[in-house]
């Protein structure tokens, strides 16, 4: 079957919460169906890549599968937290949407359309 | 079955939200309470720089306005009110309700003071140790504002088993607010981990208000929302077997779906399997969802641990100054004059040698995401934005530096680059905060009820 490369954001839907200098992003798909396609693409790695810039040092992912959801957790990401931060968003809030700015390949029957 | 409301999910909620919880406990005539967790950490170090300023503040500036229009309605139905509004000081929140009480002709209101949570001098003597998530934090330069401890659902039991009608409480954790009037309820005892984790998961799930009904969940065009200007807040259903249902007032927007449900469930959450509270330490790891109808969501699944022996400390400090500079540019060759300007911004700071820590962000073209060394703008090679705001932003342990550095976006006014304007500045102080860990038993709390006339002579 063909594969097409699409943003998450056409597949899945997340939230930012933190504590201190620590930030999770929960990752939900919205068919389940693709909850193996991304257990196996969207890795560890591939998010700590994404916040490297940011001085992440650590992702750990926890996989919960009676919930289809996953929960990433990454530490020193915020630059202080809100205790130290210069930026605008210190607790993180808005790091939902560049999590749901990476791609992943999916089949092609499994696209959303649009 | 119990219904549990929940009426202001921080302190800056939608002040006009408790109004639908409350009528629809009241229409549905069955046992009831409401819950408001408006007491971030920092908002309590707000509050006790205010109460030094007055003795009479330091509680939930909005209190008066969220229970106005419900205090005498819930009052007639025997709906008790629970909520962390007391901040930095309990006992001024429950005279202000007091007055509030006696200003709607109700005299015989009971109020429930909860006390105790205030641990300042534990960690003034430095006899706390420090919470190993912020073993990297030197406070040493900085002065201690106040230290709260994270007291968990028993001192408000206490409170509404002598009748209190509100209860006024500092610094809880937010599901002790719900667990409290669940505990109340069906008598559990405060070593039952599985009913405990009931009620751990609905104060959870509700504790951030609009946030499991639809709020921070619409994305217009992909994840849409009905009436976002009148999101309804949630309500849990919880049953004496331990059911919970997750559901919210009626005839409002927002929803409540397995996708909000989810988000919620996962929110500031790390290790699915430790979540922890100072009641019970509970578990999602098997927890699973079903629809159950419109706007019904039915939690199942949920597993408790025994809770820690020690409770969560934020300590509070006085920090550094902060100062913020923004100046906009818009129109052909906006990103050049955005770079150079940001440029010009920094190597002015170096120039006059400010002791100052600086990031510049241009809003438009990265921001939020960027990193103090503004990778992404540098690296942006997309359309030219047509409108872009550069904004400076320092530290500084010295006022005045933050306030020089700061000044310098406004000196752009005449010194920037062409079609530069829309200058402002500021310069406000930085609030640290550190957390420790307290063994509980040195944390005795104090619940005093007494009725509304008497607290308000």
């Amino acid at each position: 079957m063909s594969e097409v490369e699409v943003p998450l954001h056409r597949l899945a839907h997340s939230r930012a919460g933190d504590k201190g200098n620590r930030l999770n992003l929960s990752l939900i798909p919205y068919d389940p169906a693709l909850y193996p396609i991304l257990a196996e693409q969207v890795s560890e790695a591939r998010v700590l890549a994404l916040f490297r810039h940011r001085g992440a040092t650590r992702c750990t992912r926890h996989d919960l599968p009676l919930l289809s959801a996953f929960n990433f957790v990454l530490d020193e990401v915020l630059e202080g937290g809100v205790n130290g931060s210069l930026n605008l968003d210190g607790h993180g809030k808005t790091h939902s949407f560049r999590l749901l700015s990476l791609t992943v390949r999916v089949p092609e029957a499994l696209a959303p359309r649009g | 079955m119990f219904l549990l409301g929940n009426g202001a999910g921080f302190s800056g909620d939608r002040v006009d939200a408790p109004i639908p919880v409350l009528r629809t406990l009241i229409a549905r005539g069955l046992p009831a309470a409401m819950f408001f967790e408006t007491l971030g950490e920092r908002t309590v170090a707000l509050a006790h720089l205010e109460k030094r300023r007055d003795p009479a503040l330091g509680y939930e500036p909005m209190l008066e306005r969220l229970l106005e229009p419900i205090l005498a309605p819930a009052h007639a139905h025997r709906i008790p009110l629970l909520g962390n509004w007391g901040a930095a000081n309990p006992p001024a929140a429950a005279r202000a309700v007091a007055r509030l009480a006696l200003a709607q002709g109700l005299p015989g209101l009971r109020i429930g003071l909860v006390e105790g949570d205030d641990v300042t001098a534990l960690v003034a003597g430095g006899q706390l140790p420090v919470h190993e998530a912020d073993a990297g934090l030197d406070m040493g330069a900085w002065s201690l504002i106040a230290a709260n401890a994270y007291i968990g659902a028993e001192p408000l039991v206490e409170a509404l088993r002598l009748g209190a009608d509100v209860v006024v409480a500092g610094r809880t954790s937010d599901p002790a607010l719900a667990i409290a009037p669940l505990a109340h309820h069906f008598g559990w005892r405060f070593d039952d981990w599985q009913a405990l984790a009931v009620g751990a998961a609905a104060g959870h799930l509700l504790e951030c208000g609009s946030q499991v009904t639809g709020g921070v969940f619409w994305d217009p065009g992909v994840k849409d929302i009905p009436d976002p200007a009148n999101i309804g807040f949630p309500i849990a259903e919880v049953t004496a077997e331990g059911g919970l249902l997750i559901t919210k007032a009626e005839n409002t927007g927002g929803l409540v779906d397995l996708r909000t449900v989810k988000e919620q469930l996962l929110y500031e959450l790390h290790d699915p399997a430790h979540y922890v509270t100072p009641d019970v330490v509970l578990d999602i790891t098997r927890c699973t969802l079903a629809q159950e109808g419109p706007d019904r969501v039915a939690v199942r699944g949920l597993i408790g641990h025994p809770r820690p022996e020690t409770l969560k400390v934020t300590a509070s400090f006085e920090g550094s100054w902060l100062g913020e500079g923004e100046v906009s540019v818009a129109g052909p060759n906006a990103l050049a004059r955005a770079r150079a300007t940001a440029d010009v911004l920094l190597e002015r700071l170096r120039r006059r040698g400010l002791s100052v820590r600086a990031r510049v962000d241009l809003i438009g073209v990265a921001s939020v995401h960027d990193s103090d060394a503004g990778v992404l703008w540098r690296a942006y090679e997309g359309p030219e934005p047509p409108d872009i705001r550069i904004r400076l932003a320092v530290e500084s342990a010295r006022r005045d530096d933050a306030d020089q550095a700061a000044r310098e976006v406004l000196a752009l006014l005449c010194c920037g680059t062409a079609g530069t304007g829309g200058a402002r500045w500021r310069v406000t102080p930085r609030i640290l905060t550190q957390s420790h860990l307290v063994l509980r038993e040195r944390v005795p709390t104090r619940v005093t009820v007494r009725e509304a006339r008497e607290f308000a002579a």
